[in-house]
């Protein structure tokens, strides 16, 4: 589903991040990346979903076989690439709801669906708002405006649900949870799995992974995948942290 | 009035130029260009006007005659030479018109372009229309069901002939002809207007609304609207503008009167979409009006504008709530672009017991624009527990544009309680992305956004008008990121 080669990155007129990733996402897989702080996780998921922030100077990144890299973040988007954001942005007067259907119609648009009717849009809201212990208030709440950073994630969660992609990643979904909020959440990638799909999370600790079982479990330190395991991999880091890789 | 649809809107986005830019081919009667007593004499003639009303513009020319053009304002623009103005274009005098099959084809047409489907309007929209075009009212809608209840809507050259006791008891009552250089002007060479009087005690039973549209190269547009509303009763009023696009920059000095006597209580809604200037800021529309409304006892004034357009806006809707516990609100969207200035806001002036104002300003700066709310809250001696709450939000877009907040407040009594919040944001890069990320394009994000900064504002309108100002909105500033 998701190759990458080769991948180097640096910020715009900056330093460069990610230094020849490489990495083979299959569907029906789930992939952790796992790394020291500054090693470069959220620049590689900014950059496979297409931050202009960000320079790609060598390598590419296939997404079902195509290349993609000159394509704009919307259209990544509607190719079925979601990312759910380490810190998601607030949108004043803009509600839950109508969020997620700018989101789904824009989406279904440009797949060459009709829109979704109203009723068939309710079912869809109201069923995967009960998967994630969402309220009914929640939904008319502006996007992410006073939501605490459970709140936050599990409305991320939500979408990724509603809009159904190919690949989810998950950028640090779990910093910031409590544990009853990181279950829920867990629960609800849990249920988002399934064959034809892929999740692909970045994560600091290995805790998110009691919850979410691996396939894979990589180690990116200074722009590189330095090590690919299972999840006793995650085990072990948690024992005995990176240094032990680094040297 | 057919619905909008997002398709419409994302037709409307990529053709950005201003789409209302045509002009129609109509006969016109022009005076020479100019101002002095002769000239008004005859404006008053042309309209066939008894000589109190004469006598009145006389006085008003002389007071302007007297007085400066204000520059206190945030504002820049060429200031206009008022002896190259033509202050007054008509289509040239036709008979009465009994139905629509008399009026000027082209007419027709200009209206088709705008969008105002008259037959349709009347069937479905429920609105009665009184179209002015260049200061002369052509046609009114609706008069037959609005006359059973004694409501009075015509042009306010009909009602100086025919109800000139209205007239003569409350025109120049709440804006004085001294008020300030522009209603002076508009005082002494105003070309026509609505007129509207609602009796004791009666709802109107539908929006009235008209069009108002500048339509000569070089002609000043004087309107002249009064709007009374006699006790216990109700209207809801709205405004809606266009203009062709031009290089001349267009004078625009419009006075606009309301009363709400006891127990009454008037909705006035504006949406103004005035050729702006181009990209460059060259030509546009000076919008110089005076805005205000009296409240009686219990009485209550709602404005609620949409500016996205002209070149120079300089407007302040305002309340003076002489009766006791009467409420005055003002709600404003004001949208600058490329090299537009706006400065808008609103007076409370709070001299009856109990009484309440609320104040929501929501702006919006692109491009190199800039855009100033100015409000004043006085709170007079007389006003025991007076009461203010005002909101000034600011939305910026890029680095080159301007946002500015004059909150005056003058309190002269120790009970009136004031709250004022005031914010400022900009439209980031993160939430775009954010957004794009959702699958949602950069241009509909914007759209997003904007809406959602504006929509405690989009909410007071009436229905049928908050989806024309919503698409407004997004037109007004397509292609301002990114």
């Amino acid at each position: 589903m998701l190759q990458i080669k080769n991948l180097h990155a640096k910020i715009e007129d900056g330093a460069e991040i990610l230094k020849g990733i490489n990495l083979e996402i299959k569907p029906g897989e789930v992939h952790a990346i796992m790394g020291p702080n500054g090693a470069g996780k959220s620049t590689l998921s900014s950059v496979i979903a297409g931050k202009e922030d960000y320079e790609v100077t060598e390598g590419e990144i296939l997404f079902e076989g195509e290349e993609i890299g000159e394509d704009a973040p919307e259209e990544r988007a509607h190719k079925g690439i979601f990312l759910s954001f380490q810190y998601p942005v607030e949108i004043p007067g803009v509600t839950v709801t109508n969020f997620i259907k700018a989101a789904l119609n824009e989406t279904r648009k440009a797949n060459g669906l009709e829109e979704m009717g109203a009723k068939e849009m309710l079912g869809l809201i109201r069923e995967n708002s009960e998967k994630l212990g969402i309220r009914k208030d929640f939904l008319s709440r502006s996007l992410n405006e006073g939501f605490s950073g459970g709140e936050k994630k599990r409305n991320e969660i939500f979408q990724m649900m509603m809009l159904n992609p190919k690949l989810a990643i998950l950028d640090e979904t779990d910093s910031g949870l409590d544990i009853d909020a990181l279950r829920i959440v867990a629960d609800g990638v849990n249920k988002f799995r399934s064959e034809g799909n892929a999740v692909l999370l970045i994560t600091h600790y290995q805790r998110l992974l009691n919850y979410i079982q691996p396939d894979f479990v990589h180690v990116l330190a200074d722009g590189k995948i330095i090590k690919t395991g299972d999840k006793s991999l995650a085990l072990e880091l948690e024992e005995k942290g990176y240094d032990w890789l680094l040297n | 009035m057919s619905k909008y649809t997002e398709d419409d809107l994302r037709v409307d986005l990529e053709n950005k130029k201003y789409e209302f830019g045509f002009e129609t081919d109509i006969e016109y009667e022009d005076f020479p260009t100019g101002l002095n007593e002769d000239i008004i004499r005859a404006i008053s003639a042309k309209k066939e006007e008894p000589e109190w009303m004469t006598d009145w513009r006389l006085e008003s020319f002389r007071i302007w005659l007297k007085m400066t053009e204000p520059n206190w304002a945030n504002i820049k623009y060429q200031k206009p030479d008022f002896q190259a103005i033509r202050y007054y274009a008509a289509p040239k005098a036709k008979p009465e018109l009994a139905s629509l099959d008399e009026v000027d084809p082209e007419l027709l047409k200009t209206f088709a372009k705008l969008g105002i489907n008259i037959e349709e309007q009347k069937r479905l929209a429920n609105v009665a229309v009184d179209i002015v075009v260049d200061s002369v009212s052509v046609k009114t809608t609706f008069q037959e069901t609005l006359r059973e209840k004694g409501i009075i809507f015509c042009s306010i050259s009909e009602a100086i002939k025919e109800h000139p006791d209205l007239v003569k008891q409350y025109l120049g009552k709440v804006v004085p002809r001294g008020d300030n250089f522009y209603a002076a002007l508009n005082s002494a060479v105003f070309s026509d207007g609505s007129f509207c009087y609602i009796p004791k005690g009666v709802r109107c039973p539908m929006e009235l609304s008209t069009y108002f549209r500048i339509n000569q190269s070089g002609t000043g547009q004087f309107e002249r609207t009064l709007v009374i509303a006699d006790e216990g009763s109700y209207v809801s009023y709205l405004e809606g503008c266009t203009a062709p696009s031009r290089d001349e920059n267009q004078l625009h000095a419009a006075v606009v009167e309301l009363i709400a006597l006891d127990d009454a209580e008037i909705k006035y809604s504006t949406v103004q979409n005035w050729y702006p200037g181009n990209e460059e800021g060259k030509g546009g529309v000076f919008n110089f009006v005076t805005k205000r409304g009296l409240c009686e006892r219990n009485a209550k004034i709602s404005w609620t504008q949409v500016e996205t357009g002209s070149a120079v806006t300089w407007k302040y809707p305002s309340c003076i709530l002489k009766g006791d516990n009467s409420v005055g609100e003002f709600y404003s969207i004001a949208v600058t672009n490329n090299h537009q200035y706006a400065d808008t806001g609103t007076k409370m002036i709070h001299i009856g017991k109990n009484t309440r104002s609320t104040i929501i300003s929501k702006g919006i700066s692109a491009g190199k624009s800039n855009n100033s709310y100015r409000g004043l809250v006085k709170v007079m001696p007389t006003a025991k527990g007076a009461r203010n709450f005002s909101q000034c939000d600011s939305l910026l877009m890029g680095n080159e544009c301007g946002a500015h907040t004059f909150p005056y407040i003058e309190i002269k009594d120790p009970t009136a309680q004031l709250e004022h919040e005031a914010t400022t944001s900009k439209i980031g890069e993160d939430q775009i992305f954010y957004c794009n990320q959702r699958g949602i394009d950069t241009e509909r994000a914007i759209a997003l956004i904007v809406n959602g900064f504006s929509k405690e504002v989009l909410n007071k309108l009436p229905m049928e008008f908050a989806i024309e100002a919503q698409k407004l909105l997004e037109i007004s500033l397509e292609g301002s990121v990114g």
